[in-house]
C-alpha cells in the first residue's frame, strides 16, 4: 500500500538545510580552504613543525591516559549504579553528568585550585613530590574530568539489560566470578566500552577550556594542539592557524567515522531484541 | 557443583569484600573528581566574605557579562530548538536523497574542538576570511561582536535539540500524523496536536541541555569575541580574565553562577528523565540512520 505523504517537508527541510549551511558547513569549508591555499610546502612545514609535534605528542598521550582512566573508573561507576543498591546511588547518578554541565572554564579554575601546590589535593600530593598543576598530569586530570560521563552512559544502559541467566550459566558450571567477568560479561560490553573509549578519547583531544587553566602551557611540554592553534591566531599568523586547526579537524573526521563504526557495532548487540 | 551453601547463588561480583571495596573506590573518586570541584567554587567564592562575593556579582563587568550570556542564549536557543525542530521532522516523517549524510553533518559540531569552530568562523567573518573585506567596507560588525558570539554558540550547539528529537519522533512512527492528516488536518495543526504533546518533554530536554552549553561555552566564543572588557566578555570569558587579573575571590564568584545553572540544569535533566526524556538510546541516533532510510 502506498504510503500517505505528511505535509512541511520544503519547509521543514528547507530551514534545515540553510542552517546547516550557514552554521555549520561554511565555517568548516572556509577553514578548509584557507589551509588548503597555504600550498604543500608551507602546510607540510607548520604542520610538521618540532613545536606542533611537541602539542600533538602531549595532546594524544594525555587524551591515552585520560581515556585510560575513565575505562576503570567508567566502567567501575557504571557497574556499582546498575549492580549495587546504595544510599545516594540517584544523586551519584546524577552527578554522573556535571563534567556535561558545568562549563569548562568554571571546571578549570577549579581543579587548577584543587591541585595547585597550595591547594586541597596539590598539597599533599606535592609532600609526596607529585606535581600536579602546570604540569602533564594536569592535562591528563582536566581531561578525565571533562569526559567522565561518556563511557558511564555507554556502558549503564548494555548492562542494565545483560540476561542473568548468562552468569548464571556460568555459576552452575562452577566458575568464578572473575572468569565469568572477562569470560562472558566483559565480551557483551565491549562494544559499549570501545564507543564510549572513542567518544571520551575524542573529546580529550579537543578540550580546550578545562586545560589551559591547569596545563601551564609551556611550549614542547605542556602545550595542547588546541592552545597552539589560538597562540597563532593571537599572533595575527592565520596561515599556522588555519593549517593546525585543520589537522585537529581532520583528527575529528577519523575519530567520527572510528566512533560511528563503534557504535553502529554497540547497537547492533544492545538492539538485538 | 556450586560453592554457595544457600540456595540463590549471588550474581557475578556481590561478593561482600568485593562489593564494599568497588564501592568505596568509585565513590572515593565521586567525591574527588566531581564533588570536590563544586565545594571549591562556593568555598573560593565566600573567601573573602559575603560582602566581596555581593560585590563582585555587582561590578558592572560582571553584570555585563551576564547580560550578554543572557542574550546570546535568548538569541540562540530559540533559533536552535526551531532548527532542531525543523530537522527532526524532515529526517523522521519525511523519506528523501542524503537523509543519512544530513544527519552526521548534524552531529559533525559534536566532534569538532570549539577552537577549530571558533578559528573556521574566523575565516568567514574575519578581516582574512571570504567575506571580511566586504563586512567591512559594508561596516557590518559579526566578529569581536554579538553576531559572532551568537554564530559561534549556534555552532557548538547545533546538535543539541535535533539529537534528542530524532530518535523518539523515528520510534513514535508516522502513524499518528497520517491519520490526522487523511482526516484534513492541517500540517501545522498536525505539528502542535499531534506530534507536539508527544515530544515535548524530548524537546524541552534539549532545550535545557543547549541552553546551559551556550550559557557556559567558551573555546569557540573565545576565538570570535576579542575579550573586550564590559563589551563582548561573556560570563565563561569574564571569569577567565578575572582568574589572570589575579581576582580568584572574584572569578570564582562569578562562576559560581555558572556552577549554579549547572545544578538547576542537572535537576531538571534528572525531572524531565522522569518524564521519559532522554530515554531512547544515544547510540541509535548514529547508526540509526541506516533504519531511517529503509523504512
Amino acid at each position: 500500500m502506498r504510503r500517505r505523504v505528511l505535509p512541511g517537508l520544503p519547509l521543514a527541510l528547507g530551514i534545515t538545510l540553510v542552517y546547516v549551511a550557514i552554521i555549520v558547513v561554511l565555517p568548516l569549508a572556509a577553514l578548509v580552504f584557507k589551509a588548503a591555499s597555504l600550498g604543500p610546502e608551507d602546510y607540510w612545514r607548520i604542520v610538521s613543525s618540532d613545536r606542533a609535534f611537541a602539542s600533538y605528542r602531549v595532546t594524544v598521550l594525555c587524551a591515552l591516559a585520560a581515556t585510560v582512566f575513565n575505562l576503570v573508573f567508567g566502567l567501575s561507576l557504571a557497574w556499582v549504579l546498575v549492580r549495587y543498591r546504595f544510599p545516594g546511588r540517584r544523586l551519584v547518578d546524577a552527578l554522573v553528568d556535571l563534567p556535561f554541565a558545568l562549563p569548562t572554564a568554571v571546571a578549570g579554575i577549579a581543579l587548577t585550585t584543587l591541585f595547585a601546590t597550595n591547594g586541597w589535593f596539590g598539597g599533599p600530593l606535592s609532600l609526596l613530590g607529585i606535581k600536579v598543576a602546570y604540569t602533564p598530569l594536569g592535562i591528563i586530570v582536566a581531561m578525565s574530568f571533562t569526559s567522565i560521563p561518556f563511557i558511564v552512559r555507554t556502558v549503564q544502559p548494555v548492562l542494565e539489560e545483560l540476561d542473568p541467566a548468562l552468569e548464571e550459566a556460568g555459576q552452575t558450571l562452577g566458575a568464578s566470578d572473575l572468569s565469568i567477568f572477562t569470560g562472558v560479561i566483559l565480551p557483551l560490553l565491549a562494544p559499549a566500552l570501545l564507543a564510549g573509549v572513542s567518544l571520551s578519547f575524542s573529546r580529550s583531544l579537543g578540550e580546550f577550556g578545562a586545560i589551559i587553566f591547569i596545563a601551564g602551557n609551556q611550549p614542547f611540554s605542556t602545550e595542547i594542539t588546541a592552545l597552539l592553534a589560538f597562540i597563532r591566531l593571537e599572533e595575527y599568523d592565520y596561515p599556522a592557524s588555519a593549517a593546525i586547526a585543520s589537522v585537529m579537524l581532520l583528527t575529528a573526521f577519523v575519530m567520527l567515522a572510528v566512533t560511528n563504526f563503534m557504535q553502529a557495532r554497540a547497537l547492533r548487540y544492545t538492539a538485538r531484541g | 557443583m556450586a560453592h554457595h551453601g544457600k540456595g540463590k547463588p549471588p550474581r557475578v561480583g556481590d561478593n561482600p569484600v568485593f562489593r564494599r571495596t568497588l564501592l568505596a573506590f568509585v565513590l572515593v573518586l565521586v567525591a574527588l573528581m566531581i564533588v570536590a570541584p563544586l565545594v571549591v567554587i562556593a568555598v573560593e567564592a565566600f573567601s573573602r566574605g559575603v560582602g566581596y562575593f555581593a560585590a563582585s556579582i555587582a561590578d558592572p563587568d560582571t553584570r555585563h557579562a551576564i547580560l550578554l550570556t543572557v542574550v546570546t542564549a535568548l538569541i540562540a536557543v530559540p533559533v536552535n530548538t526551531a532548527f532542531g525542530v525543523a530537522a527532526a521532522w524532515a529526517i523522521t516523517k519525511h523519506d528523501f536523497r542524503g537523509k543519512r549524510l544530513l544527519t552526521v553533518v548534524i552531529e559533525l559540531p559534536f566532534s569538532v574542538s570549539p577552537i577549530v569552530a571558533g578559528v573556521s568562523y574566523l575565516f568567514v567573518y574575519g578581516l582574512q576570511g571570504l567575506f571580511g573585506p566586504a563586512l567591512q567596507s559594508a561596516e557590518i560588525k559579526i566578529l569581536f561582536a554579538l553576531p559572532g558570539i551568537v554564530l559561534a554558540s549556534m555552532f557548538v550547539t547545533a546538535p543539541f535539540v535535533a539529537r534528542e528529537l530524532i530518535p523518539l519522533m523515528q520510534a513514535q512512527g508516522r502513524d499518528l500524523e497520517e491519520a490526522a492528516t487523511s482526516l484534513g488536518a492541517s500540517g501545522w495543526r498536525t505539528f502542535f496536536s499531534v506530534t507536539l504533546p508527544n515530544i515535548k518533554w524530548a524537546l524541552l530536554y534539549g532545550v535545557v541541555l543547549c541552553n546551559s552549553r551556550v550559557m557556559g561555552e567558551f573555546g569557540a566564543v573565545s576565538v570570535v569575541s576579542g575579550n573586550i572588557r564590559g563589551q563582548t566578555n561573556t560570563l565563561p570569558l569574564h571569569i577567565e580574565l578575572l582568574y589572570h587579573d589575579y581576582n580568584a575571590a572574584g572569578s570564582f564568584a562569578a562562576a559560581s553562577i555558572l556552577a549554579g545553572l549547572a545544578i538547576v540544569t542537572l535537576i531538571a535533566k534528572v525531572a524531565l528523565e522522569r518524564q521519559g526524556a532522554g530515554r531512547v538510546q544515544r547510540p541509535s541516533q548514529l547508526a540509526g540512520a541506516d533504519s531511517i532510510t529503509r523504512r
